[in-house]
């Protein structure tokens, strides 16, 4: 009896005077709480909006100033001379060695990625398949620095023996041809970059993988597809725009990669038919090696290759995520 | 012809011959002993060519005697599972090789010595000094990065989840994910066009800038995440209770996810913390110890690595060193990353009813 009259029985309310007022004091305090908390998030969101035209409008007034004092073509130069007055350079050799780079790299672990997604999520025993996707986040994880490290006091020796097979039996195509240098080369800077960008691509194709909807593979398998063609005919024809994104993805990382490329390269200012001989640069690795001895006018030089790297990796990175975005909305339909 | 009919008569009439459950693992054997006997007889010194060797005797073999018994879908199956396996093992190569590299050279030098002096007037090609000035500058322009970045990304995520309708959430969305692909370069020589308007000289916090804009969108994503996965009931609960949706969220959804939103800013610092290009550009690396990171160049570690790499000449001292503060920054790198996933494992919010 007692127990129930303690836990049913409420204390009896103490009459508050002016409930009206508080009740208005609380509204305001409110109103005004929640409008200082709304300004700050979004002031927070205005703020990432201009920062990221801040960068646009500061390169873009820099690079301005740099082109004006140029004497060659900022375009077609094959020259970088910024320390002279009048300055010489050019972008070209860069956008060269920066395309070729990347395309090596992604020839080489979109493929790789792919397979290694599907490993995840469609042939890997189950209990390995955690632990997998958990090395493959180490990957990812390891900073660009100790990969360069990495590349040029151990990958470099070992391409050797790689480089004169490839200049024996494909030296004729040009394209593999080897003077017996430092393996210091576009070829070499391509591997590693695979290397590196090779979980982002794992990773993002995993996650399209996995919502590939079960009863599309189950209506393959009883039709008696093997794990190949169901892969081939469910799998991979609903993650296509997926890994095309991430694949781009991918490519955005290769584009910028800076210290990797800028302590595996030796560098040179010239286009070479040649992936194996060393020369050739990039945006991101002429911008580390030329800095420091770089006058004031050679940083604004530096600053308008910098522009232009800016430019190509806000294109293929906005690509890629209306790609993305795109299939979730499909998806979404979907489900 | 002849095993397809035996092995059809030992099972069953509706099911076709099929290789015996050992025939993957018999094959690689195989494949490894006829690379190795290739690779001696045709006097091959790298081990790379024998490993070729053996993959290619593997994926052709496993083809061909699955083509013979089993017929050519099941061996196109078996191949393609043989690339995946084939695709896992090249991937896994790298990181053994440079974790292994990384371990077994860092720790020649790596003892306290390294770790509390610094380089000073010690030549690069040297043996002798240490880290310390480097590791002191990593942890404050990594620290104030994350004063900076850590609380913009998380209110930004707070307004896109709990606020964002319309068109300025939707560009703010996108832009996040544009800025996620800013290669670092460009955020260093973004402040570095600040700095020369008004003729800076390089200094810490510069740096802190550069890493706190790579910073914001990691966070922005990893916490709109996490926010996402808080229960709407959690926050009518509250709201029907009359709590203003500022407290609601300060009380109710934040606590809720905080486990998730940590391991988010956690990975967020491992990724700024082995940025080297915009502190080449902009704190542009110091020898001495300078603890004020508002004047004066500065170090960090993945510049001392750097810069042990490439103003050394090639001198074995200086790549001992560089070695060894890899393998600090491989540790202080990896350690956020452990902590981080398991305070997400710890703290992860319990959805469901």
């Amino acid at each position: 009896m007692d127990i129930s009259t303690q836990t049913t029985d409420a204390p009896p309310p103490t009459p508050q005077p002016g409930i009206a007022e508080q009740k208005r004091n609380a509204r305001g305090a409110t109103r005004a709480g929640d409008r200082v908390f709304l300004g700050l998030s979004r002031g927070s969101g205005i703020l990432l909006l201009v920062i990221m035209a801040a960068i646009a409008v500061f390169l873009t007034y820099r690079a301005a100033l740099a082109i004006s004092r140029d004497h060659g073509n900022f375009l077609t130069t094959f020259e970088w001379n910024t320390n002279v007055i009048p300055p010489t350079f050019g972008v070209a050799v860069l956008a060269f060695g920066t395309i070729v780079s990347s395309i090596i790299a992604m020839a080489i672990a979109v493929p790789i990625a792919v397979a290694i997604a599907l490993f995840i999520t469609h042939y890997a025993p189950r209990r390995m398949a955690g632990p997998v996707a958990y090395v493959i986040d180490l990957l990812a994880a390891v900073p660009s620095i100790v990969y360069g490290l990495w590349g040029a006091l151990v990958l470099v020796p070992h391409m050797t023996g790689l480089f004169g097979w490839l200049d024996d039996f494909f030296g004729w195509t040009g394209i593999f041809s080897w003077d017996g240098g430092a393996p210091r080369s576009m070829l070499t800077v391509g591997i590693l970059l695979a290397i590196m960008i090779l979980p982002v691509i794992t990773n993002v194709s995993r996650e399209v993988f996995r919502q590939v909807p079960q009863m599309h593979e189950e209506a393959a398998l009883a039709l008696g597809a093997t794990r190949w063609e169901v892969v081939r005919m469910a799998v991979l024809p609903f993650g296509r725009s997926g890994v095309i994104s991430a694949s781009m993805l991918g490519l955005g990382r290769a584009l910028g990669e800076t210290m990797a490329v800028a302590t595996v390269l030796s560098p040179d200012f010239d286009i070479h038919a040649s992936l194996l001989n060393p020369g050739g640069g990039t945006f991101a690795q002429n911008i580390a090696s030329k800095f420091s001895e770089a006058t004031a006018d050679g940083r604004d030089a530096l600053i308008a290759s910098g522009l232009v790297l800016f430019v190509i990796t806000l294109l293929v990175n906005g690509a890629a995520r209306i790609i993305i975005q795109r299939r979730a909305e499909y998806s979404g339909a979907n489900a | 012809m002849s095993t397809a009919a035996v092995a059809g008569k030992r099972t069953s009439t509706l099911q076709g011959a099929s290789l015996p459950k050992w025939s993957p693992y018999a094959i690689v054997g195989g494949s490894i002993v006829l690379g190795v006997a290739i690779g001696l007889a045709a006097g091959l010194d790298s081990k790379v060519q024998w490993g070729l060797i053996a993959g290619l005797l593997y994926v052709f073999g496993t083809y061909g005697i699955a083509a013979r018994v089993e017929g050519s879908r099941q061996a196109k199956d078996r191949v393609a599972t043989s690339l995946v396996w084939v695709a896992f093992v090249i991937a896994v190569v790298p990181l053994v090789s440079l974790i292994w590299v990384t371990i077994s050279r860092g720790v020649k030098v790596l003892d306290v010595y390294f770790l509390t002096h610094s380089m000073g007037v010690v030549a690069d090609s040297q043996p002798g000094g240490g880290a310390y000035a480097a590791i002191i500058g990593s942890l404050e322009q990594v620290g104030l990065a994350t004063l900076i970045g850590a609380p913009i990304g998380i209110l930004t995520a707070v307004y896109l989840v709990e606020y964002g309708r319309g068109r300025l959430a939707k560009s703010v969305t996108f832009f996040v994910d544009v800025m996620t692909g800013i290669p670092s370069i460009v955020a260093g020589l973004f402040i570095l066009s600040i700095m020369l308007i008004f003729n800076m000289e390089p200094f810490g916090f510069a740096g802190s800038l550069a890493l706190a804009i790579l910073m914001m969108p990691v966070v922005v994503r990893s916490t709109e995440e996490m926010l996402k996965l808080v229960p709407n009931e959690l926050r009518e609960a509250s709201l029907a209770l009359g709590v203003p949706k500022w407290r609601t969220i300060l009380k109710v959804v934040l606590p809720t996810s905080i486990g998730g939103i940590t391991t988010g800013v956690m990975l967020a610092v491992a990724r700024i913390a082995g940025e080297t290009a915009p502190v080449l550009l902009l704190v542009f690396g110091n020898p001495f110890i300078n603890n004020n990171p508002f004047e004066g160049a500065q170090s960090s570690l993945p510049l001392f690595i750097y810069q042990q790499y490439a103003n050394s000449a090639g001198a074995n001292a200086a790549y001992d060193r560089a070695w060894a503060a890899s393998l600090t920054l491989i540790a202080f790198v990896m350690i956020l990353n452990l902590v981080a996933r398991g305070i997400a494992r710890w703290k992860a919010p319990k959805t469901g009813r």
